[in-house]
């Protein structure tokens, strides 16, 4: 009667791999994850800048640029039935929404290793991934977050969707957050400075935003830029949003195709943040 | 405490929950020829040595001794390029993780996270170690109750001393109840009486749940306190053995001769050895000799050689004696920058 109740070798090996996947990736990973949310909410000057720069760059940058593209007939080209500017520009302020808040995140990366935090967490038995997994996902969750909470101002921007088309710019959001939260982990895991970092931030990840057609469509650009913004993946990511706020007018690709290339862009990123963190090697590590 | 050693390592696979090694057929930290290159320079070279259980031992050398490398190597945070070093069994080459879950580890810089409570931080550690739920919370009570901070859970650490931190540290290093603790410069920042506090603290973990103690110090007071002692020098192991041992070695006393420039001092240290047929080290401007009974010679010294000697002092050997006898040189003009 005890081989009837005993389990089979079988299982006993998948309630191990069970029990191991937990105790050093999921564990890990959620008590991580858990840590950058606490964190953030806990510094609420970075709680108000993350929310209240944005609101001000989209007002004022948006009010102010209104009347020029207005006046250049491109606006009606470029936002193409969306009456103003406001409208055209409430896509980028969301996404700079969510680079800021991915970019300080991954901040806190460099922050931790020069605090020594991620020296006990390199020493600790838990899997590299767990390391990523909830470190991006922290980011990415407080940046999806950030993002959602600005789809308040959707009826100050003129927003005509369906419930349908609101989860689809959620996906939007969140997809995106991901991949910038991912992409900031790569370039700050090999520093050491947060200098180093601020200036990587205007080099690469500034640049990435203003040629995503979060400012100008893709169509009003053209030659050399044109291209560089057709090869930017962040273009898909506002162009995707726009696709779901907006599912009346027509966007610059068709919400498939850019869904695609998000996604995309997320598995690579995710993907190279997983192999920068990988290599255990006879430099010192931290 | 044996029944909280039981608990704390209950939820361990079983060929893991010997205490401390008690049948184990390794040495808690077996070190084999040990080397680590950085490409332009040889950090370690060939050490070997093993640390025995429940022994709270030493590492001493100046900066640049190779104590860092060999800490770094020991925490699994960068592999040796040659020899081998295993921490209970396991090597920490190949087989790091079984390495991690016998290891606590304290980190010369502070590894909290001053924005987490106490509480949250040894929650955290203990998750990153795979303990969860209600035997994570005990463990959590238990260590927070041996470094005596329980009043102090919730409170952020950003306001806590520097003592405290470096309790919360410990707790840290201790909450998956590991049978080796290794700390690098423990009492760096610490006033004297936090230092105190954490000694005893050592001697506590040592004697009532066995653990193996590594500590690695540049401070020779620091270095008294320990069961044993490896004093390093440019990577290589000048000395092993207890403090006092290592000071018997020497024998009766140091006598020392002080002259005005470092060429007198090697003419009168060969002049010293014609005569007296010892072997004088000289340092500097000073001959140092290791001698019974001290004053007698130095006696015969300065009648013998009086114009030379500048100042003359004896005194028992000390652990930077025993530095000196091994390595020709004094202990703090070796600080060649230690790479990070």
């Amino acid at each position: 009667m005890a081989t009837a109740t005993a389990p089979t070798p079988a299982s006993i090996g998948l309630t191990r791999l069970k029990t191991s996947l937990s105790s050093s990736l999921w564990i890990p990973a959620y008590s991580l994850w858990r840590r950058e949310l606490v964190r953030f909410y806990r510094q609420k000057a970075r709680v108000v800048g993350v929310i209240a720069s944005p609101l001000l760059f989209w007002l004022v940058l948006g009010s102010g640029f209104s009347k020029t593209f207005q006046s250049h007939g491109a606006a009606s080209a470029a936002a193409s039935g969306s009456t103003h500017y406001l409208s055209y520009f409430f896509p980028g302020a969301i996404i700079m929404i969510v680079l800021f808040t991915a970019i300080f995140s991954m901040m806190s990366l460099i922050q931790d290793r020069n605090e020594g935090f991620l020296l006990s967490v390199l020493a600790s038995p838990v899997s590299r991934s767990a390391i990523v997994l909830g470190k991006v996902l922290g980011g990415a969750t407080l940046a999806a977050i950030q993002g959602w909470v600005f789809l308040v101002f959707c009826p100050l921007a003129g927003v005509h969707t369906t419930p349908l088309g609101m989860l689809y710019a959620m996906l939007a959001i969140a997809l995106t957050s991901f991949s910038l939260t991912a992409l900031g982990f790569v370039i700050a895991w090999p520093m050491d400075s947060t200098q180093a970092f601020h200036a990587i931030i205007n080099l690469v990840l500034i640049p990435l935003w203003l040629g995503s057609g979060a400012l100008f469509p893709v169509s009003g650009a053209s030659g050399w830029l044109r291209f560089l913004m057709l090869l930017n993946p962040l273009t898909y990511g506002v162009d995707m949003l726009r696709n779901g706020l907006f599912p009346a007018e027509l966007t610059t690709f068709s919400p498939e195709f850019n869904l695609i290339v998000t996604v995309v862009f997320c598995a690579v990123v995710f993907v190279g943040s997983w192999a920068v963190v990988n290599r255990r090697s006879n430099k010192p590590a931290a | 405490m044996a029944t909280t050693q039981q608990i704390g390592r209950s939820s361990q696979p079983a060929q893991q929950s010997t205490p401390a090694g008690q049948f184990a057929p390794h040495a808690p930290i077996e070190i084999d020829h040990l080397s680590h290159d950085y490409g332009t320079r040889l950090a370690l070279d060939g050490l070997t040595f093993d640390v025995r259980s429940a022994e709270i031992f030493g590492l001493l050398g100046p900066n640049g001794s190779g104590k860092t490398t060999l800490f770094r190597i020991l925490s699994t945070l960068m592999v040796p390029t040659g020899g081998h070093a295993r921490l209970a069994g396991f090597d920490v080459s190949t087989e790091a993780n079984r390495v991690r879950l016998q290891t606590g580890i304290v980190f010369q810089a502070t590894s909290l996270d001053v924005k987490l409570t106490v509480g949250e931080n040894l929650m955290h550690q203990g998750h990153l170690y795979g303990l969860s739920g209600s035997h994570l919370k005990s463990r959590s009570k238990e260590v927070l109750d041996r470094v005596g901070l329980t009043d102090r859970k919730n409170d952020m650490v950003e306001t806590l001393s520097g003592g405290q931190k470096r309790r919360v540290e410990l707790a840290k290093g201790l909450i998956h109840s590991p049978s080796v603790l290794l700390l690098d410069e423990p009492t760096t920042g610490l006033d004297p009486g936090a230092r105190i506090d954490l000694w005893n603290y050592l001697r506590i973990l040592r004697d009532e749940q066995g653990v193996t103690v590594l500590v690695t110090t540049h401070l020779m007071e620091e270095a008294e306190h320990c069961d044993r002692l490896a004093i390093l020098s440019e990577g290589k192991l000048v000395a092993l053995g207890s403090p006092a041992e290592l000071k018997a070695e020497i024998g009766g006393d140091i006598v020392q001769f002080e002259t005005a420039s470092a060429d007198a001092a090697t003419t009168l240290g060969a002049r010293i050895a014609d005569r007296f047929g010892v072997v004088p080290v000289v340092v500097d401007n000073a001959v140092r000799v290791e001698r019974e009974q001290g004053h007698r010679f130095l006696t015969e010294v300065v009648e013998a050689f009086p114009g030379e000697i500048v100042s003359v002092s004896v005194s028992k050997p000390s652990l930077e004696d025993v530095f000196i006898q091994h390595t020709g040189h004094r202990f703090w003009l070796d600080q060649g920058e230690e790479k990070q």
